[in-house]
């Protein structure tokens, strides 16, 4: 696999993929737990630290590409290439696993040494995915991630973990087959027969509308499992139950991106008219589920469930924007794929936390942590706050550009009816965050709070990160819109059928 | 021409040898020595050096596909060789004449692969069945292995008789046993060679075990001893797959549009049987009895399709079966328990087994990396690629998803299941071979083209 190494080419995104990667099968080899541990944490410091050089030194997209050739009598190659959803979905990956490993330095896990191969190789795969610029390339790191994923739930997790993982593993696997099959199917509808993404992009324009039709469902089913998109959501509440927290974590706060990231830059792109003509049964779809998990997370009293809906709301507003097809929107998702990223890694520490201190979940048993526990009680009234997107937090930004990009969509006729319903999950989210700090962290002492202790400082040093990362793009954004300004724009451009439309 | 001649011989050698060698180690020995010898002859007639020159009038034409198919055929049959040959000692007392007519069946494969006419054909599938009846039979004292044995000699005679009949007639519309000359007959399509093609389709359906045809497989593998079910289920099929493909590609092709929607109505039905039915085994062997009509119905789609792609693709496609499918048959026939639950808490006891195991389960299930992929791939888009019956890749690939509930289930039992999986003992040979097919498995996965070079080099 030997490229050719021209001025262009950057070995920066495949160190992104290289590092966890052969950090991930050394992994197996280790026998001794700390040092497995040790050995984790060091190179996911080591990755963040290219991704963060990646970001500041080489900050020109056009270096940060890399291409060798790799099945090339198939039509695939190996390129690979950063460009600015790339960066800031790699930070927010590179981020969160030296957080997690921090957060949950305390852990015991039997086979601890597979526990962090496994973890290492998933995050070779999510690397891979945002990296991707083959559709080959890119069907093989989507799977690659859901591999490690499979393992890490079943063997580490709750009582009910394997029949959890398992409906997880077969829907998700369902919708990347038939998004093979739409990926074949484009390939065979090249012109230069080739799965190189500037291939398909040119088949936008080409294909009829009737095909694009059912190539966007092929790929959207794939990729509506993953967000999850309200009716497919159903195996997430109960994986996020049943596994271990670190996966938990990753699958929330990045795989769900996946999706996201998928449909801008795999979806609106390659099957622009379909992607407009079926914008408005997505965005139905989408805004059920904001209302449909946001009551439900209403009701729950189990905490980890609670993330859950609310990580379904969450995302199901990132899937209406995108089809509403305005930049403002566009960047309102790029930068909320971001913020969301670290503001559930921040929630599932602080319940993480709130279960190793008092031994439940349950927010009816819980009371009072908050003159037990003073510093996770700031930290986690913060982060909630971040949560539901109070002014000067990060989500506040995305999310106010997120409903201005869907107001001000041309892509549909009922750009208000969705803004007023998608905005009403605002008032649903107070509900259920405030009432869960209230519940959990202010009131009397009971039985069992009485006995918790406040946190260490590993934790208090990863939610000051993650505080940090709030506050500075919530007063900051520009931060990360700077680097996907031209992104957002290019495919907004790459996807702009309204044209063929107007006449009509 | 080399190895149709050196497995003839050497079969006969593996019955004396019984007589001459006292010690079965020498027996084993001679064999894995036969079997280098013919993969390495054969791999010199792929880059022109023939041992043999016989006279054989156009009747027999070993070209690139033949010999290609034939080195995959004999690689696994070494690897099976390596991994399963000690566990032959179980079945009974006649050593010798098993190799011997293991190597039978490679001599009739070699015919199968290389036919130019429709006599040599019937006399390659008559030369592997009727060895397999016998090694089906086996184990004389075992019920269920007689009347497998039984069973498939009544229904594998039947469809023998219907292949003859369909030979016939289609003599009698063409004038012709060979190929060639079938091809160029003159005139319109007759409904003569349409009934005689109609009747080859369902006789050689009947070897692969395409659904409506397979009734026998599940029954068969099951009876059988288990290492001959391993070899019926992968190299006895992937050789039915060769001729399915060459008689309908040489002598039908430009019949196509006769029988290309017999052959999609016949894969969605193999698909569809063979996943559902696995789905609901609880016996690890029968499972992969399903599994193997399962996967055939994925090697149909080369049928189907009947491009480039599809004859490439099945020539990884068998190897990329055969040697996930000989690796979880290898461990299976180790355990004292078949069902699911045997497979209990393998991965505590058993490491690299298990971890071995499971990249051949991964492969079988088509996930990226392994080779089960990308011969997956390979089907789908020459399928893709006639542009036509798309509904039939969109069901695959639904089958597909089904196909990894049975899969995923072993894996679940070896790894998250506790249990105790009873101690095995295995060889440091046969450890070391699981491994080798595990990155065998991976190597095609991620280079095909270490593989399919030699196809056109």
């Amino acid at each position: 696999m030997s490229g050719g190494k021209g001025d262009a080419d950057n070995m920066i995104p495949v160190l992104f993929i290289l590092i966890p990667l052969v950090s991930g099968l050394t992994l197996f080899f280790f026998k001794n737990e700390k040092s497995a541990r040790s050995w984790a944490l060091f190179s996911s410091v080591v990755t963040l630290f290219v991704s963060v050089s990646g970001l500041t030194f080489f900050n020109d997209s056009n270096h940060l590409k890399f291409s060798a050739e790799w099945l090339s009598f198939l039509g695939s190659s190996f390129s690979v290439k950063v460009d600015g959803m790339g960066q800031v979905l790699c930070l927010l990956t590179a981020i969160s696993y030296p957080v997690i490993f921090l957060a949950t330095w305390k852990n015991q896990y039997s086979k601890a040494s597979s526990f962090f191969g496994l973890m290492m190789l998933e995050q070779a795969g999510l690397m891979g995915v945002f990296v991707a610029m083959d559709a080959l390339l890119f069907y093989f790191f989507w799977e690659m991630v859901l591999i490690p994923v499979y393992f890490l739930c079943s063997r580490w997790g709750g009582e009910k973990r394997v029949q959890a993982t398992f409906k997880f593993f077969i829907y998700t696997f369902l919708g990347s087959v038939l998004m093979l099959v739409a990926i074949i199917y484009l390939f065979s509808q090249t012109s230069d027969h080739s799965f190189s993404i500037e291939s398909f992009y040119r088949l936008s324009k080409i294909l009829p509308a009737k095909t694009q039709g059912w190539v966007f469902w092929l790929f959207f089913a794939a990729f509506a499992i993953k967000m999850p998109v309200f009716p497919f959501h159903t195996w997430q509440p109960d994986l996020y139950e049943q596994s271990n927290t670190p996966t938990t974590i990753v699958l929330s706060g990045v795989i769900v991106k996946m999706g996201v990231f998928a449909c801008i830059r795999w979806l609106l792109p390659v099957v622009s008219v379909a992607s407009f003509q079926w914008g408005d049964v997505v965005t139905s779809l989408a805004v059920t589920g904001i209302l449909y998990a946001s009551l439900i997370a209403i009701q729950q009293d189990d905490l980890k469930r609670l993330v859950a809906y609310s990580s379904i709301a969450h995302v199901g507003l990132m899937c209406a924007t995108i089809f509403s097809e305005t930049t403002i929107g566009f960047q309102g998702v790029m930068i909320q794929m971001f913020n969301h990223g670290i503001n559930i890694i921040g929630l599932w520490i602080v319940v993480e936390m709130i279960g190793k201190q008092t031994g439940t979940r349950k927010i009816s048993e819980l009371g009072g942590l908050a003159q037990k526990a003073p510093s996770l009680a700031i930290f986690a009234l913060i982060i909630g706050l971040a949560n539901l997107a109070l002014p000067l937090t990060n989500a506040f930004v995305g999310e106010f550009m997120m409903f201005n990009g869907i107001f001000s969509s041309g892509a549909t006729r009922y750009n208000v009816i969705f803004t007023v319903l998608a905005a009403a999950s605002i008032i649903l989210v107070s509900i259920y965050i405030l009432n869960m700090i209230r519940k959990v962290f202010y009131g009397n002492n009971n039985e069992v709070t009485m006995a918790a202790n406040d946190i260490k400082w590993n934790h208090k040093l990863v939610l000051s990160v993650i505080v940090i990362l709030i506050i500075w793009l919530g007063v900051y954004p520009d931060s990360i819109l700077n680097l996907t300004q031209g992104l957002s724009e290019t495919i907004l451009k790459q996807s702009d059928v309204m044209h063929l439309f107007s006449g009509k | 021409m080399n190895a149709l001649i050196i497995s003839a011989v050497w079969g006969v050698v593996m019955m004396f040898s019984g007589i001459l060698l006292k010690q079965r180690s020498g027996i084993r020995n001679l064999a894995v020595a036969g079997l280098v010898l013919l993969l390495v002859s054969n791999i010199l007639e792929m880059s022109g050096t023939v041992f043999f020159k016989v006279e054989l009038k156009g009747m027999i034409v070993f070209d690139r596909f033949a010999l290609f198919f034939d080195s995959i055929i004999f690689a696994s049959a070494l690897i099976y060789l390596f991994l399963s040959a000690r566990d032959m000692e179980k079945v009974g007392v006649n050593y010798a004449e098993y190799f011997a007519l293991i190597f039978f069946i490679l001599c009739g494969i070699t015919l199968v692969a290389s036919f130019k006419s429709l006599l040599i054909l019937f006399l390659g599938i008559e030369i592997v069945s009727i060895p397999l009846y016998i090694l089906t039979g086996s184990e004389k004292k075992n019920l269920k292995s007689n009347e497998a044995s039984l069973k498939y000699l009544l229904l594998g005679s039947f469809s023998t008789a219907i292949m003859l009949m369909g030979i016939a007639f289609v003599y009698g519309a063409t004038g012709s046993f060979m190929s060639a000359e079938i091809i160029a007959s003159p005139g319109t399509v007759s409904a003569l060679l349409i009934a005689g093609m109609t009747l080859l389709l369902f006789s050689m359906a009947f070897k692969a075990s395409v659904v409506p045809f397979h009734f026998w497989a599940p029954d068969v593998y099951d009876g059988a001893p288990t290492v001959f079910a391993s070899f019926m289920a992968t190299i006895v099929k992937a050789a039915s797959f060769i001729a399915f493909i060459r008689l309908f590609n040489d002598l039908f092709g430009d019949m196509k549009p006769e029988w290309q929607l017999w052959m999609a109505v016949l894969t969605a039905a193999t698909l569809f049987v063979g996943n559902i039915t696995a789905v609901f085994q609880q016996s690890v062997k029968r499972m992969l009895a399903y599994s193997s009509v399962a996967q055939a119905g994925f090697m149909m789609f080369s049928l189907y399709a009947m491009n480039t792609d599809a004859v490439e693709g099945l020539l990884l496609y068998v190897a990329a079966y055969s040697l996930a499918t000989i690796g979880i048959f290898a461990v299976l026939n180790k355990m004292s328990d078949y069902t699911f639950d045997g497979f209990n808490g393998f991965a505590k006891s058993q490491p690299v087994l298990a971890a071995s195991t499971t990249i051949c389960l991964l492969s079988l299930a088509g996930i990226p990396l392994t080779a089960g992929f990308l011969s997956k791939f390979y089907m789908l888009r020459a399928a893709i690629d006639t542009h036509k019956n798309l509904w039939l890749v969109i069901f695959a690939v639904v089958m597909a998803a089904v196909s990894v509930y049975y899969y995923f289930r072993l894996i679940q039992a070896m790894y998250f299941r506790e249990g105790n999986a009873h101690e095995i003992e295995v060889t440091p040979v046969f450890k070391w071979t699981m491994v080798v097919v595990a990155a065998l498995v991976i190597l095609l996965g991620i280079f095909p083209n270490l593989l399919l070079y030699w196809f056109y080099f």
